[in-house]
């Protein structure tokens, strides 16, 4: 079971967050015409890479927040975790 | 009765406690303290079981985890568990063993044919033999496979015992307490960390009792029993005997078995069987020790063959002599110390050494005592079918390979070791690529990969004083780092006995024109031979050969097996072992119990259980449940011998009539305040919401950003900035992770907080014709006319002095209400509504009757909505707005979605007006066609129409709106039922809405 440091909540098991995804995906902005290409990129294409990922996690049973975390996706090792309003490198 | 094979004095045995115990029926004593094996063995008993695949005669043959052989079907505390290992499983007074694998009695096995038959039973016989044809598998091979496979029997009772998971954190976590992890443990505690130091044994010290060596002039086992008395002394220590960790997972999560009262005569209620600890550990000490090998050679697996350890340590724990006439079958010292304790105990052993004739410490110490030494020598074959009588032992020419004298010698027992196999699996399972150590035969750990140190014989040192120095040095250096805080602690004086080198000897060869087996895996029974055909047919791949053989694939895990294939795999394949490479590791280390795992997450505790403030009305007035996720939710209200379908017909025409209840707590709710909550839900929604006034709800639908409706529900503007979201009881959590997402993430810019509040509202809703005379009645002072509280309406008013809001909103159709109250006047409200509704004819209705009503009117709900249809598809594109830009709304342009013949809701109704169509059932145009039938849609809710006593479905059809009038069938493979049904349109009863602005 995973060990994620939420930057709400400290360190936290695997159990209390839930997944969401990668976080380096940019929703289109709205009320802005979004050629068709794009947004299918937006909707469906993702990468799967094996290694370093920035990902998405919500800490659904403790704070709420979604934050972003960046994993490898083979080892698991976590090397960060912020706030969905700050940048991983 | 006598115990013939107990010495008089040795061991660490209570003898002032017997204990009475049965093995196949026969009644026998041991001492507390006392494995099975080990009063089994004082019983002089050696035959134990039966062989897995030649049902050849089986023994002990270690004293721990290790052993092989030893596993019984053992009953005690009243349950009965198959596959417990003897060498392992405590004695308690009354337990009743039984070998497992024999039929009629293991000493008369039929099965045993097997092992004249062997020919048939190669390696890979089962990919080979169960090939063709393929008919046979259910009714011959498979239970064939199933009684030959068989190890114990898994009983069927319910398992009474009461089993806990604890979850723990520490700065540093010991497995293991011989002399490296004692001392690890020690160092660590010193600094102020906190310890936790687990040992699989009931006895703390590991080789400590067993050795013979000194620390600081103290005995090993006086010198642990001090470190243990100081240990659990400390505040900031947990020290845990018959406690296994099993398993090394993600991020330093190491998962303990502990046997909590297996041992114990009597224990409390609440005292658990098992406990499962999860154990988040900053750093962790692997001081799991090594596993002695054995040598291969000729019915190695004759009851009566130890590993010489293994005797050492039931004469030095246990009192007990695995035999009088010992052959100690060695290629190395350390064997030379069970020789010594056997003389010591007045028993005169054999030694053959593989190695030639040289001189050691130990050596030298067996010589001066008169032991009978010899060298070049080995064990052929062992003699004897139930217990070894003698064996055929051989000199050895130089080249080791062929032989200078052969002879044959009476034994009653054989002690054999092979040097030791540091154990590697917890680092292994942590992700540690392993390495090969020449030096020692053997794998052990490399590269930290996680936090994990491996310490004294589990990193492959084998004399006490590295192994104590190791210790100290580790637990102190990685808990000084936690701590900030270091000890000095002087590393005791050692006193032990030096070994000599190792001989690389792993199997003795054969004479010619013998061929007895050679077994490497005793739990699989694979063989020398077994790996020879293996590689001759071809299979390279180590996990391949492990695989077609079951090499190592039993409960044990190959700990006596694995390094022996190994080399005989290397030998044939002329390459070295770390070339073969090892098999992966995997937990658990040894088998556990499934109780452990389930924990207290048994019947009621499975999961949480959600109910309503009214829960306990529903359940006094016959309420049948149904679980919608966690929540339990009125099904329908039982009156006399209704069943299901009578008392929700009646429930709804109840409705329809005249005014019903319904317990609609379980609906999501979701807060929304802020000063952009109107342009949020504009954005979510794909209807528009900025003109929404205050004191008006709206129906709204939203969408995933695929275009594919996620979820409807209404919205109530409660004051300017203030908005109160409906769900579907089942997309709750959804939603709001939804709304989340998109306000944390997407548009952190608007200024809006959402929040659940399903839990603090009770809702009911009232429905019917008679809802408003009723609704009057509730609020006698609100005036609640159509013009002052109209459809989509909202008002805010006391209910019989707590507070309400009371929305006019419908599911059913019908004029209908709903009303909310804080939890706690739940309870209240419902039964003030029964009271004041009874003139009414009012009756409490439950989702069968919901679903009934919403059905024949049209409305969509969750089969409608599951996940793979578009507004368009359940005719609620009206709810689509044109003008703006919302979540979802650039998919709905889709090719694929805007096709002709793009599916459809529609309704069915059977053509003999009779036959209920079921739900599932797919729609074809013509029955008897050819396999593959095309399929035109399904049908996703079925009721029976209250309004029109019919059968009544809701159906998902392709090109569904240019379908209305024809004829289809309705077929159900799973209820063996095809229906010819009419398409006709899915708003059954009052199309025109007229009913709920009444
Ligand atoms: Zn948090």
């Amino acid at each position: 079971m995973l060990y994620i440091k939420c930057p709400y909540c400290g360190l936290r098991a695997q159990k209390e967050f839930s997944y969401g995804g990668d976080a380096t995906v940019k929703r289109p902005n709205i009320n802005e015409e979004v050629p068709s290409e794009d947004w299918d990129n937006f909707v469906y294409m993702r990468k799967s890479p094996r290694g370093k990922h920035i990902e998405l996690w919500q800490h659904i049973a403790g704070c709420r927040q979604w934050i972003k975390v960046q994993r490898d996706t083979a080892t698991h090792e976590i090397f960060q975790t912020a706030k969905v309003t700050e940048e991983i490198r | 009765m006598s115990q013939p094979f107990r010495l008089n004095k040795e061991g660490l045995i209570n003898r002032n406690k017997k204990i009475s115990f049965t093995f196949n029926g026969k009644k026998l004593f041991g001492y507390e303290g006392d494995t099975i094996a080990s009063a089994l063995i004082a019983n002089g008993i050696h035959l134990v079981g039966r062989s897995f695949k030649y049902h050849r005669p089986r023994g002990f043959f270690g004293a721990g985890v290790e052993e092989p052989n030893a596993k019984l079907q053992v009953e005690f505390n009243g349950h009965s568990e198959p596959n417990v290992n003897a060498t392992e499983m405590e004695l308690v007074e009354g337990l009743s063993a039984t070998s497992q694998n024999c039929w009629p009695s293991v000493n008369f096995d039929v099965g045993a044919i097997n092992n004249f038959l062997k020919m048939f039973f190669p390696a890979g016989f089962y990919y080979k033999t169960f090939m063709w044809p393929k008919s046979f598998w259910y009714k011959i091979y498979e239970p064939f496979i199933r009684k030959a496979a068989g190890l114990g029997v898994a009983s069927i009772e319910k398992d009474k015992e009461r089993y806990e998971h604890k979850f723990e954190y520490c700065d540093l976590l010991v497995t293991g307490s011989g002399p490296s992890g004692l001392a690890s443990a020690y160092a660590a505690a010193k600094n102020g960390a906190k310890v936790i130091l687990a040992e699989d044994k009931p006895r703390f010290g590991g080789t400590l009792l067993t050795d013979d060596v000194s620390i600081d002039n103290l005995s090993g086992k006086d010198w642990a029993e001090k470190i243990i008395t100081e240990l659990k002394s400390m505040p900031n220590v947990t020290v845990k005997n018959r406690s296994q960790v099993f398993g090394y997972y993600d991020h330093n999560m190491l998962v303990m078995f502990e046997r909590v009262s297996d041992h114990l005569e009597k224990k409390s209620k609440f005292t658990p069987r098992q406990r499962l600890w999860y154990i988040r550990a900053k750093e962790t000490i692997l001081s799991t020790g090594s596993i002695e090998r054995p040598i291969v050679f000729g019915n190695n697996d004759t009851p009566g063959i130890f590993l010489s350890a293994a005797a050492k340590e039931y004469m030095k724990v246990y009192g007990v002599l695995v035999g009088k006439k010992p052959l100690i079958f060695t290629n190395n010292d350390s064997a030379y110390e069970t020789a010594l304790e056997f003389k010591k105990n007045n028993v005169e052993p054999i030694i053959l050494d593989t190695r030639e004739e040289h001189s050691s410490e130990l050596i030298d110490e067996a010589k001066s005592k008169g032991i009978d030494i010899r060298f070049s020598h080995g064990v052929i074959v062992a003699n004897g079918y139930k217990k070894v009588k003698s064996a055929k032992i051989g000199k050895l020419n130089k080249d080791k390979n062929s032989f200078e004298k052969i002879e044959t010698i009476d034994c009653d027992c054989i002690c054999v070791s092979g040097f030791w196999t540091p154990s590697v699996h917890l680092a292994s399972q942590s992700g540690n690529k392993l390495k090969y150590e020449e030096k020692i035969d053997a794998f052990i750990p490399d590269k930290k990969k996680q936090h994990e140190t491996s310490v004294g014989a589990a990193n492959g040192s084998f004399t006490l004083e590295e192994s104590l120095k190791h210790g100290f040095e580790n637990g102190s250096n990685l808990s000084a780092k936690i701590t900030e805080t270091k000890t000095e602690i002087s590393i005791p004086n050692v006193n032990e006995k030096k070994y000599g080198a190792h001989d690389k000897f792993w199997c003795m060869p054969l004479p010619k024109n013998e061929n007895p087996k050679r077994f490497v895996d005793f739990q699989n029974d694979v063989s020398v031979s077994d790996i020879e055909i293996a590689l001759r047919e071809g299979y390279r791949s180590i996990e391949h050969v492990k695989r077609y053989t079951t090499l190592g694939m039993a409960t044990d895990q190959g700990r006596t097996s694995n390094l022996n294939g190994l080399q005989l795999v290397s030998n044939i394949e002329n390459k070295i072992v770390p070339e073969v490479g090892h098999t992966t590791f995997r937990p658990p280390f040894t088998p556990i119990t499934i109780g452990t795992i389930v924990g207290r997450e048994v019947g009621m505790e499975y999961m949480p259980t959600r109910k309503t403030p009214m829960h306990e009305w529903h359940e006094k007035n016959n309420a049948v449940f149904v679980d919608a996720g966690a929540w339990k939710r009125p099904r329908y209200y039982k009156q006399g011998s209704e069943n299901l379908f009578e008392a929700s017909k009646r429930e709804a025409k109840n409705v329809r009539e005249n005014v019903g209840i319904c317990d609609v707590t379980t609906l999501g709710k979701i807060d929304i305040k802020g000063p952009d909550a109107a342009e949020f839900l504009n954005r979510v929604y794909t209807n528009a919401w900025m003109k929404l006034p205050v004191g008006k709800a709206r129906y709204g639908l939203m969408l995933r950003e695929d275009g594919i409706v996620m979820d409807d529900g209404t919205t109530t503007r409660i004051s300017e900035n203030h908005y109160h979201m409906t769900t579907t009881t089942a997309q709750a959590a959804n939603v709001l992770s939804h709304l989340e997402y998109y306000l944390q993430i997407v548009w952190p810019e608007l200024n809006v907080n959402v929040v659940s509040t399903t839990e603090q509202w009770a809702g009911a809703a009232i429905a019917g014709p008679k809802s408003r005379d009723m609704l009057s009645k509730l609020y006698p002072d609100l005036d609640v006319s159509n013009d002052a509280l109209p459809f989509m309406g909202y008002k805010e008013a006391e209910f019989f002095g707590v507070p309400s809001r009371i929305f006019r909103i419908s599911f059913s159709g019908e004029l209908a209400y709903e009303i909310n109250v804080k939890s706690d006047h739940g309870m209240f409200m419902w039964e003030k509504m029964m009271e004041v509704g009874k003139e009414f004819g009012n009756q409490p209705y439950g989702t069968e009757a919901l679903s009934t009503l919403r059905i024949e009117m049209g409305h969509v709900a969750g089969p409608e909505l599951d996940g793979r249809t578009i507004p368009s598809d359940v005719s609620l594109n009206g709810l689509v707005s044109k003008k703006k830009d919302f979540i979802g709304k650039n998919s709905l342009g889709r090719e694929a979605f805007n096709v002709e013949s793009r599916q459809k809701i529609v309704g069915l109704i059977p053509i003999d007006r009779k036959s209920s169509i079921p739900e599932g059932s797919h729609i074809v145009q013509d029955q008897n066609a050819k396999l593959p039938n095309p399929k035109l849609g399904h049908v996703s809710s079925s009721c029976w129409s209250v309004e029109n006593n019919n059968p009544f479905s809701l159906a998902i059809m392709k090109d569904g709106k240019n379908m209305i009038g024809k004829k289809f069938f309705a077929v159900s493979p799973l209820k063996n039922k095809s229906i010819e049904v009419e398409v006709i349109s899915s708003h059954y009863v009052d199309p025109e809405g007229k009913r709920v602005r009444s």
